[in-house]
């Protein structure tokens, strides 16, 4: 039998407007439950909904930067279904005449690329929080819900990918990219643990060509979740399959402390959600000249950006990922490498050392103390040879903790030569060793031989003992 | 236009309506009537006309992202009939 998987991934972005999409409440995240609620998120009767200007306009530049078509005429519709999460019994959101469609993303897997279709990026609201009280935490065993609305009615961005992804490998570079490019047009924080970036998949595996049957995979709360969640779901098909089995179309939850999945419902009690065009909406017609400006407005993305790190500086892809992973690091590479030191060197620096600094310390690139010049100077300091790559690194920390620049902490600590008393010790001892007639002749009181045999000692350590601590030391061996 | 048993029963499904058998068929009739007096709609020529989901003449109507005051969540769960600490509280899911 011939495996193939064939996953598509089902995406809903929370926009970071101030306010949410069709009321004046607050978007922001958390807060005592019901502090950001009025009559039209609450769904009161007679309340009428205003989209927000902004997250109409936020949703046409995510739509553009995935090459989607944007709709002339769309609408919003109703989606009807029963559960306490919307206070209204329906959700308003796009059907089929959504703000965009037949959008592109590229990956790179390194050996391959992969274009993967974009069906749509379509506008909707949030939903509110539930939280379900009992002994389980979830759904199942729950005495009672208790409901908290301060989410409902948040700009929800939603981008439905085709089924093209075929590895769990495929689908997490997806995501990752799709989350840089979204972090690059600075329209959400793309949070997985505060849910303001979430994820569901459609998985299935065709045997010998055949399609297989669709299964949807949710509450994957992070990468790596969802990595794992879909190299378990595909084992877990696969094994089926192979065991004469029939694959269920259903919805399963994944549970990351247990690592597996388990059914939530089957698509047998599907909702059928009525969906009707919204009356209180009126249709969004963007204009070309907005469109226009959108996409002329476009910053430069991450694909394209790694592939110019590539072929502009000779970086490796992975080192250019890593440095595109966010626009601010990107941007301080770029300066750092425009100061006039070897771009991979500086590459390597940010990427390593600095990087794991800015970890550590959880500080952002932003408001990192080692600007792009003293990260340039650092590594002109490794390039002349004043310092060494291992050197290097203490003095990049110091920077970090100090703020000073690496020519000034060189400068202070006399980095630059070897004080270190019985690392010149060795070296003399050696020195003396090798050139018994200069010893002599210093034994004999002749300075000629003091200056011989600290030029043998300078030429073992190319420049970097301390000439006065060396010079110490041959007097103290031989007068 | 008549609509078959079946249909009315996953209607009242969706609408979490327990229906009795007489209910039933009389919901049958009812939505019947109602479906062929709207049905009459298609009867129109409407060649040359766009869909309209709206009647109003209108696009594009927005508001600028603008943070107001909300109202409390005492006032969001005052209607409530069973509220604890702000939160709405619903019988339990499933």
């Amino acid at each position: 039998m011939e495996f193939e998987t064939v996953i598509g991934l089902e995406i809903h972005v929370e926009l970071s407007t101030d306010s949410k999409m069709f009321c004046s409440c607050s978007a922001g995240f958390g807060g005592e439950p019901n502090t950001k609620t009025c009559p039209v998120c609450l769904g009161h009767p007679g309340s009428l909904p205003v989209p927000n200007r902004r997250a109409v306009n936020d949703t046409i530049l995510l739509a553009l930067a995935l090459n989607c078509d944007i709709t002339g005429c769309s609408i919003f519709h109703r989606k009807n279904y029963f559960y306490p999460d919307m206070p209204k019994n329906f959700q308003i959101s796009q059907y089929d005449i959504p703000i965009s469609s037949g959008g592109t993303l590229e990956i790179d897997m390194g050996e391959y690329t992969r274009t993967v279709g974009i069906t749509r990026v379509h506008l909707e609201e949030d939903t509110g929080k539930s939280v379900h009280v009992g002994e389980s935490g979830r759904i199942h065993g729950a005495e009672y819900s208790l409901e908290d609305f301060n989410r409902a009615g948040i700009p929800l961005a939603e981008i439905v990918s085709e089924p093209d992804l075929r590895t769990p490998d495929e689908a997490r570079k997806f995501m990752q990219l799709l989350h840089s490019t979204i972090r690059y047009l600075e329209i959400s924080d793309c949070k997985m643990e505060e849910g303001s970036l979430r994820c569901d998949a459609n998985i299935s595996v065709a045997v010998d060509g055949s399609m297989g049957t669709k299964v949807e995979i949710k509450n994957m709360n992070s990468f790596r979740a969802m990595h794992r969640a879909l190299t378990y779901e595909e084992q877990r098909q696969r094994r089926t399959i192979r065991d004469g089995g029939e694959v269920v179309q259903e919805t399963r939850h994944w549970d990351d402390a247990r690592g597996t999945t388990s059914p939530l419902r089957s698509k047998e009690e599907a909702f059928d959600y009525r969906y009707f065009p919204e009356p209180d909406l009126v249709p969004l017609e963007p204009d070309e000249a907005w469109v226009r400006e959108l996409r002329e407005g476009l910053p430069e993305l991450p694909g394209d950006r790694v592939r110019r790190f590539v072929s502009e500086y000779g970086l490796s892809r992975e080192i250019a990922e890593t440095l595109t992973g966010e626009r601010a690091l990107a941007d301080y590479f770029e300066d750092a490498a425009g100061k006039g030191q070897d771009p991979v060197a500086v590459a390597k620096w940010i990427a390593g050392d600095l990087g794991a600094l800015l970890n550590d310390a959880a500080v952002t690139i932003q408001s990192c103390p080692v600007g792009t010049g003293g990260l340039s100077e650092l590594v002109e300091l490794i390039d002349g040879g004043v310092i060494s790559g291992k050197m290097a690194k203490d003095v990049l920390k110091e920077a970090f903790e100090t703020g000073n620049s690496p020519r000034l902490i060189v400068e202070e600590k006399g980095l630059t030569q070897i004080a270190d008393e019985s690392e010149l010790d060795t070296l003399v001892d050696e020195v003396i060793e090798e050139n018994p007639g200069a010893a002599d002749d210093m034994r004999d009181g002749k300075e000629q031989a003091l200056k011989f045999l600290m030029g043998q000692v300078m030429k073992k350590t190319r420049g970097k003992a301390n000439p006065k601590a060396a010079s110490d030391i041959i007097r103290k061996r031989l007068t | 236009m008549a609509i078959s048993m079946e249909e009315v029963e996953h209607v009242a499904k969706l609408a979490r309506l327990a229906l009795s058998g007489e209910e039933k068929e009389a919901m049958r009739c009812q939505l019947s009537d109602v479906l062929e007096h709207a049905h009459r709609v298609s009867e129109v020529d409407t060649e040359g006309v766009l869909p309209t989901s709206h009647v109003v003449p209108l696009v594009n109507v927005f508001r600028e992202d603008v943070v107001r005051p909300s109202i409390t969540p005492f006032e969001a769960t005052g209607n409530a009939s069973w509220a604890e600490e702000g939160a709405f509280r619903v019988p339990r899911i499933l």
